[in-house]
């Protein structure tokens, strides 16, 4: 059917593996014809759709480690960072977004995890897109009500005495938590102490790793 | 707790399975439709909130709720929102994804 090979600059393209042999399903045909008409339509640029995409897959949890571990050698950042998280990833010129993002402490008392009930709201500025779990109906069914369950199923288990606060992330409010620092890191630096800081850590999953 | 009045998005608290810790790498697409919708709720454009997105997730129903994927409802979302709002129109949608198809069908098979 070649004839409607619309290619309208006259020459071959390679062949791109990543891109082309994903399987031509319904969704994703709706979205290229949904970017190319909105494109034509001048409502975006194919230069800002590009920017765009190149600017979310930029985010990963190596961000939020960052904060994590100035906030784990330096008081006073940690007590701006937990009072707002946008303001005090400015002062590492890191751009949070513009949704307000809240800090929650791991402490020997308190243990935070996050959840979105209602859908996937996540700092993704600082942690990257949500891993498919926490868009489960397991996770957002479960962690408000079973929070040690679901912990569990991670391998996190918690003393008793430990007390669980479960945040439920909005559209308008999110959370980063602030992991444990772990024992025997008194002599890592602030790279090293980074390194230890995982996406889960900051979800309220697990704990940071130790070191090896 | 009652029931009543409870939507089918709004899950928390609910029994359900054990969490499965599954990820995957996002496809090129789903990082697309991402960027779309992040392009359209921008400070230049507006033309697209999130809360919109989300009651345009709901309305897909129960049934496409838990069987579609989770970009699948973000870009059946998008685009019956940008019909409603008269920016796309079903008519030009529908065939420019018949020639999408076929371009990607034939690109596949060189």
């Amino acid at each position: 059917m070649k004839e409607h090979h619309h290619h309208d600059h006259g020459h071959h393209h390679p062949k791109q593996p990543d891109i082309e042999d994903q399987p031509i399903t319904y969704y994703k045909v709706m979205t290229e014809a949904l970017a190319e008409l909105l494109v034509e339509k001048g409502v975006i640029t194919a230069g800002e759709l590009r920017a765009q995409m190149e600017e979310q897959n930029s985010r990963s949890p190596a961000f939020g480690a960052k904060l994590i571990a100035r906030a784990w050698i330096d008081d006073s950042f940690k007590s701006r960072l937990i009072a707002d998280v946008n303001a005090a990833a400015a002062e590492l010129d890191i751009d949070a977004g513009d949704i307000p993002i809240r800090g929650v402490e791991n402490t020997d008392d308190v243990h935070n995890i996050v959840v979105c009930t209602l859908c996937s709201c996540y700092p993704r500025s600082l942690i990257g897109l949500p891993p498919d779990w926490y868009k489960s109906r397991a996770y957002r069914s479960r962690t408000v009500r079973e929070p040690r369950r679901v912990l569990g199923e991670f391998g996190t288990t918690l003393p008793e005495d430990v007390e669980v606060r479960v945040h439920d992330s909005t559209a308008d409010l999110r959370f980063l938590v602030i992991p444990k620092r772990p024992d025997g890191t008194d002599g890592l630096d602030e790279v090293q102490l980074a390194d230890l800081v995982t996406r889960d850590s900051m979800i309220g999953v697990s704990m940071a790793k130790t070191p090896a | 707790m009652s029931d009543f009045g409870r939507r089918h998005h709004d899950m928390g608290g609910l029994d359900s399975d054990p969490v499965e810790a599954t990820e995957h790498d996002y496809a090129y697409w789903e990082k697309k439709i991402d960027a779309i919708r992040r392009l359209l709720a921008d400070e230049k454009r507006k033309m697209f909130t999130v809360d919109e997105m989300r009651r345009g997730i709901e309305e897909l129903g129960a049934k496409a709720y838990d069987e579609m994927s989770y970009y699948e409802r973000w870009a059946a979302s998008t685009t019956n929102v940008l019909i409603e709002k008269g920016i796309i129109s079903i008519d030009e949608l529908g065939r420019r994804m018949s020639e999408v198809e076929e371009r990607l069908k034939a690109e596949a098979s060189e």
